[in-house]
């Protein structure tokens, strides 16, 4: 990883780093722009199909509300002349009543909840997980762990949550089977464990590994050698070197946890984007498909910048 | 037409007699729950509330409780006085003038108004709206409907007028016999321009949204829920009985089942094959009860189609071939009607014709299916392959998967499926590039013609590119026939005869209710136009 | 995006291909088999993953039935009458559509397996030969072809996958296209770094100098140099692979009936779990779930293995 990390020109000043990301991230973002777009324009249907076919007339009509009538570069630059100028998404074709602003404003909050406390519950729980395992290594708990976390990563959460809301809704009646109700406690819990489930795991078996590594290492045995009690070796001398291996990998799990799950979202009906995002492909629902790609790419762009940066910020050695 | 007119007036009469319900007792004399709330489970976000926008089912469910049309249905289909009490129609039968009610008043306190229905006419037919039900208005047979679509002619020239504040005059460019039926119809249902004129677009939110129904929109997150309460300045509020209605998404109908169970719900649909099972265990809350919708496959007659099934012999053999019984006893479960006409037993006046093949048993339709596919030419040395074309659902699947067997098994036939999701298969299916394809349909109103008029040859629906001159010729006259069932009858015999289309199976409404709503639910309404505020919960231990 | 985690492997390989270059010597091969056969989860596993092969490859033939024919004494009526039996030969039961499981289940592990050795292989020859090449060429070329890396790895992928799916139509070849595109990046990545560091070392210095072409170079020193770790990280990307397959078929967007795979099984056996039917949940899921933990201990043990350092 840490080749990849270090840009081949790169310079000592993390400001620098930051600039330059931001100057990559904005044509990344309209080549994402255009890509999408143009598969959204060749893929067979229009957001207005349905099993009773529209009149031409009745279609046309439709069309030139949305501007849809014009040439495609035309269509493609107003839209982005829309985003610039006034940051406007344009309207959903599909749910009339809003606009792609709306389901951001309304969806994205939802799915940035729910991301971030599966996020926190996975690095807890799996770090947690992970360090005891490594600690006891070839007890019960490291079996029991070892067990948990490859069952945890190999179990698709479009079973998990369907079972998870048998047991919980159905037989001991302590949760609500779906909704948002505005992020009320007792409606977040199944879906920060149906998404949380397979990261933690992940999270868990990275740790152990890695621990395990770390205190088999010289700097440890010596400070074991000096007579250091356990705790301190492991808090203040094994825990950093540990999370190493561990942190390059946040990056990819928080942007998966917060950029939406499409199963979350349907089976718990949260009405984050995910939903949004997978329908819209299938609606050809162009404009919420391009917004979310460029919500998404965004989020994708900079989470991982973020995890760069904090990758240099625990190890000193990379250069940004 | 006078018996139109006769069945409104008495269903007014009726609606005035009747007490004011008795507090705290149902309308069958049953005491009811301590609390009125609907619950009800929808597949996906509705498209919009906007009565001239919204284009599918849960929306236009939304948009009735929330506005009130000329007419409303009653549990059985007929019409009831809405914001109308009643209409006279001229000699010539081209106009049609509405008396309205001069209490209904919007939920600001505005009264409604005939200019408020001309405002949503002309909103409904003006191309700058882009309805996709546009369309509605030559449906209906207003006059200048299709210069005033087009944008030919300006909105102010098409046939509806108001005369005064509670006059309403309609007219149009035929007579058209069932035209009072089309006032039920979503897109037909007042605007208050005010409000658009101030919020546009944003008008339909629940902060801003002035509604004339019996419920007002409060509560709107998308994917998730809409919630609609009492709306207290509705002419008829105190004779509603629930008080808050909640459409709650979901999207998996195994989920729903399952949040119906604990409780959460109190109308969810049945997923194929569980309804006997969920009878057997529920007895009072497993509903089951026939829709006005047909599910049948095209065959592709358009000169794309393939060459076998222009060959009547193999399509009739395919036809037979298809063992309904099993469709709808093994696949579905869930009450749906074996089909062998187009048109489904539930609509209204129409007498469904005996064709032959529908009096046959199961094995003698095989054995006809065998000896037909041998006489053009197919056999085991010879097999014919075909494909078939549906799009991504657990119903379709399994109905392909049974009938691709039934074809295999009874005729030889090598049959391959494919499945596309639904705007790609919509794609397909209308450019004619397939050799079989799903189809279904749902009647716009309740009358043989919405079914039939899909095989004419210039309808843009139909899939099958059947095209018959004595079929279009038939359909035309019955347009204005006195009594058309006759010309239905032959039509549906030709069908039967020259089998463009399989007819599979006639829709069935299947549902879980809890038990306290189930029965006020109108299972009698084929249209299933039904109305939160005729609902009632009754009281259960 | 989906919850499925693209590359939890993706770290600790990468370490792995720091580590890689300080392997030296022919004794390393001899040393990692040694090693590996000590390894006992791997070897289970092994031996594990051979019989789910045999399973899919074979399985049809223990069985008198396919996995398409309905028995219409059962459709309809599976809950009470298609339980699993060894006495009429339905070992596995039958499915919704009153078809046999067994065979269902045979056909659709073949599937999945196909589509994830299929799908890592596509991803790692892509990958390889593109970090190959960035690595060995070096400067501008290097810098550009990582930074395309780069913007690309900014792509919501799953999506990319649904459109790919939706706009070119559903087949078993877009799927193997589809999965492998969304894996190359990351071994691109560890294949370029691994490359750097092989680079400098004496004996492609001698081929530079003696006037071979870079390609041949790339060809017949660097790849094989790099084998061992593209071998592990492709033994830990096929269960993601199958992983991601499973997920698309929950979407729909799978291989056509009456073809399935286990993902798609494992899909339809949910759907029905609470109805009387779990075997249609539990014989897909139960070939799925060893056939991954396979996967994933073989890799573990490879890694080791290759990895003198680690244990």
């Amino acid at each position: 990883m840490p080749a990849a990390l270090c840009l081949p020109d790169g310079g000592p000043f993390m400001l620098s780093f930051i600039f330059r990301r931001i100057a990559v991230a904005i044509p990344t973002l309209l080549v994402l722009l255009i890509i999408s777009f143009l598969m959204m324009q060749t893929a067979p249907g229009g957001p207005f199909n349905s099993e009773r076919p529209l009149p031409p007339q009745v279609l046309a009509n439709i069309e030139a509300k949305y501007g849809l009538d014009q040439p495609m570069w035309k269509q493609l630059t107003d839209y982005v002349a829309g985003i610039v100028t006034q940051f406007d998404f344009g309207p959903s074709y599909k749910y009339k009543d809003r606009t792609v602003n709306d389901i951001i404003a309304q969806g994205f909050p939802v799915t940035l909840t729910y991301g971030t406390i599966s996020f926190i519950v996975a690095i807890l729980v799996g770090g947690a997980l992970g360090i005891a395992a490594a600690i006891k290594q070839n007890s019960w708990l490291d079996y029991l762990a070892v067990g948990f976390t490859i069952g945890a990563q190999v179990l698709p959460n479009f079973v998990m949550a369907p079972i998870l809301i048998l047991v919980f809704t159905l037989m001991l009646g302590w949760l609500p089977g779906g909704g948002w109700n505005g992020g009320q406690w007792n409606h977040v819990i199944m879906p920060v464990i149906a998404l949380s489930t397979s990261y933690m795991a992940s999270i868990a078996r990275l740790t152990r590994s890695s621990m395990l590594e770390v205190l088999r290492s010289n700097f440890i045995r010596t400070a074991r050698a000096k007579g250091l009690p356990d705790r301190t070796i492991i808090w203040r001398h094994a825990l950093k070197p540990t999370l190493l291996p561990v942190v390059s990998y946040l990056g990819p799990a928080f942007v998966g946890m917060v950029t939406g799950s499409f199963i979350i979202d349907s089976i718990f009906s949260t009405g984050g984007i995910g939903y949004f995002y997978v329908n819209a492909a299938f609606n050809r629902d162009y404009a919420v498909m391009m917004g979310l790609t460029i919500l998404l790419g965004s989020m994708t762009i900079l989470f991982n910048m973020v995890v760069d940066i904090l990758y240099a910020w625990i190890d000193p050695k990379i250069r940004l | 037409m006078n018996i139109s007119i006769k069945s409104v007036l008495f269903a007014s009469a009726l609606a005035f007699a009747s007490p004011a319900l008795a507090q705290g007792t149902a309308p069958n004399g049953m005491p009811l729950a301590d609390t009125q709330t609907f619950v009800y489970r929808v597949l996906d976000e509705h498209s919009s509330v906007d009565p001239q926008i919204v284009e599918d089912v849960s929306g236009s469910e939304i948009v009735r409780d929330l506005f009130e049309g000329l007419y409303n249905q009653d549990a059985d289909g007929n019409l009831v006085p809405g914001v109308a009490l009643s209409h006279t129609v001229s000699d010539d039968k081209l106009t049609y003038t509405f008396t309205l009610r001069p209490e209904a008043v919007w939920s600001d306190g505005t009264p409604v108004t005939a200019g408020d229905f001309v405002y949503g006419w002309r909103r409904l037919a003006d191309p700058e709206t882009a309805s996709p039900y546009q369309w509605f208005v030559d449906v209906m047979g207003l006059a200048n409907a299709g210069p005033v679509m087009a944008g030919e002619m300006p909105t102010e020239e098409l046939g509806v007028k108001a005369i005064d504040d509670h006059t309403l005059e309609v007219t149009l460019a035929g007579p058209l016999p069932y035209f009072p039926l089309t006032t039920t119809h979503a897109s037909t249902f007042p605007s208050p321009k005010w409000v658009i004129d101030e919020f546009g677009a944003d008008w339909t939110k629940p902060e801003n949204i002035v509604s004339n129904g019996a419920y007002v929109l409060t509560e709107h997150v998308p994917q998730e829920r809409s919630v609609r309460t009492r709306n207290e300045t509705y002419w008829d509020n105190e004779n509603t009985i629930i008080n808050e209605v909640t459409a709650l998404v979901i999207n998996d109908v195994n989920v729903a089942l399952t949040r119906y169970l604990a409780g959460e719900l109190d109308r969810t649909e049945v997923p194929a094959g569980q309804y006997p099972s969920l009878k057997e265990e529920y007895p009072d809350q497993a509903l089951s009860f026939p829709r006005l919708c047909n599910y049948y496959f095209n065959f592709n007659l358009s000169d794309m189609g393939p060459e076998a099934t222009q060959d009547v012999r193999v399509r009739q053999a395919l036809s037979y071939a298809v063992n309904r019984d099993v469709i709808v006893d093994n696949v579905l479960q869930g009450g749906q009607s074996p089909a062998y006409t187009f048109t489904p037993s539930a609509t209204a006046n129409f007498e469904v014709p005996t064709v032959d093949y529908a009096t046959w048993t199961q094995e003698e339709r095989n054995a006809k299916a065998v000896e037909l596919m041998a006489e053009a030419g197919y056999g085991p040395d010879n097999p014919l392959s075909v494909t078939y074309l549906y799009n991504t659902d657990e119903n379709h699947k399994k109905i392909a998967i049974a009938v691709a067997q039934m074809w295999k098994q009874t005729l030889g036939v090598d049959v391959t499926l494919e499945n596309q999701e639904w705007q790609t298969f919509l794609e397909t299916r209308g450019n004619h590039d397939f050799q079989i394809a799903r189809g279904a349909w749902c009647g716009d109103y309740n009358e043989a013609s919405t079914f039939l008029d899909l095989v004419q040859s210039g309808s843009g629906y139909n899939d099958a590119a059947y095209n018959n001159a004595e079929v279009d010729q038939l359909l035309a006259e019955a347009k204005t026939a006195e009594d058309p069932q006759a010309n239905y009858t032959r039509v549906e015999e030709i069908l039967a005869d020259e089998m463009p289309v399989i007819p599979i199976y006639h829709y069935a409404g299947v549902y879980m209710m809890s038990p306290g709503i189930s029965g006020s639910w109108p299972v009698q309404n084929v249209e299933q136009n039904w109305y939160s505020k005729d609902l009632y919960k009754v009281a259960t231990e | 995006m989906t919850n499925i985690p693209l590359n939890p492997q993706q770290p600790k390989t990468a370490q792995m291909a720091e580590r890689m270059t300080e392997v030296k010597g022919r004794s390393l091969w001899a040393d990692a088999r040694t090693r590996f056969l000590r390894n006992k989860a791997a070897m289970v596993s092994v031996f594990v993953l051979v019989f789910v092969a045999l399973f899919a490859f074979f399985g049809q033939f223990l069985s008198p039935w396919d996995n398409e024919t309905i028995d219409w004494n059962v459709l309809g009526n599976v809950a009470r009458v298609g339980q699993p039996s060894l006495e009429n030969g339905h070992y596995f039961g039958f499915d919704d559509s009153g078809r046999d499981l067994y065979n269902r289940v045979v056909q659709g592990t073949q599937i999945s397996l196909m589509v994830g050795i299929v799908g890592s292989l596509i991803a790692v020859i892509v990958g390889t030969i593109y970090g190959a090449v960035a690595g060995f060429v070096g400067g501008r070329v290097d810098s550009a072809m990582m930074r395309f890396v780069d913007i690309a790895m900014s792509i919501p992928y799953m999506f990319v996958l649904i459109l790919l799916l939706v706009v070119f139509g559903r087949s078993i070849s877009m799927l193997f296209v589809g999965i492998g595109l969304i894996a190359w990046l990351d071994m691109s990545r560890i294949v370029r770094g691994q490359t750097l560091s092989i680079k400098n070392k004496e004996f492609i210095e001698a081929a530079v100098a003696t006037g071979v072409p870079t390609f041949t170079i790339i060809r017949r020193h660097i790849v094989p140099n790099l084998l061992g770790v593209v071998v592990v990280y492709a033994t830990l990307l096929v269960p993601q692979m199958i992983l991601t397959e499973s997920f698309i078929s929950f979407l729909g967007l799978g291989v056509q009936e009456p073809l399935t795979s286990l993902g798609a099984l494992i899909s339809e056996g949910t759907a029905t779990m609470s109805y009387g039917t779990l075997w249609q949940l539990f014989f897909p899921l139960g070939f799925f779930v060893i056939t991954i933990f396979s996967f994933f201990f073989i890799g573990d043990g490879l890694r080791d293995a290759l990895d003198p350092k680690d244990r």
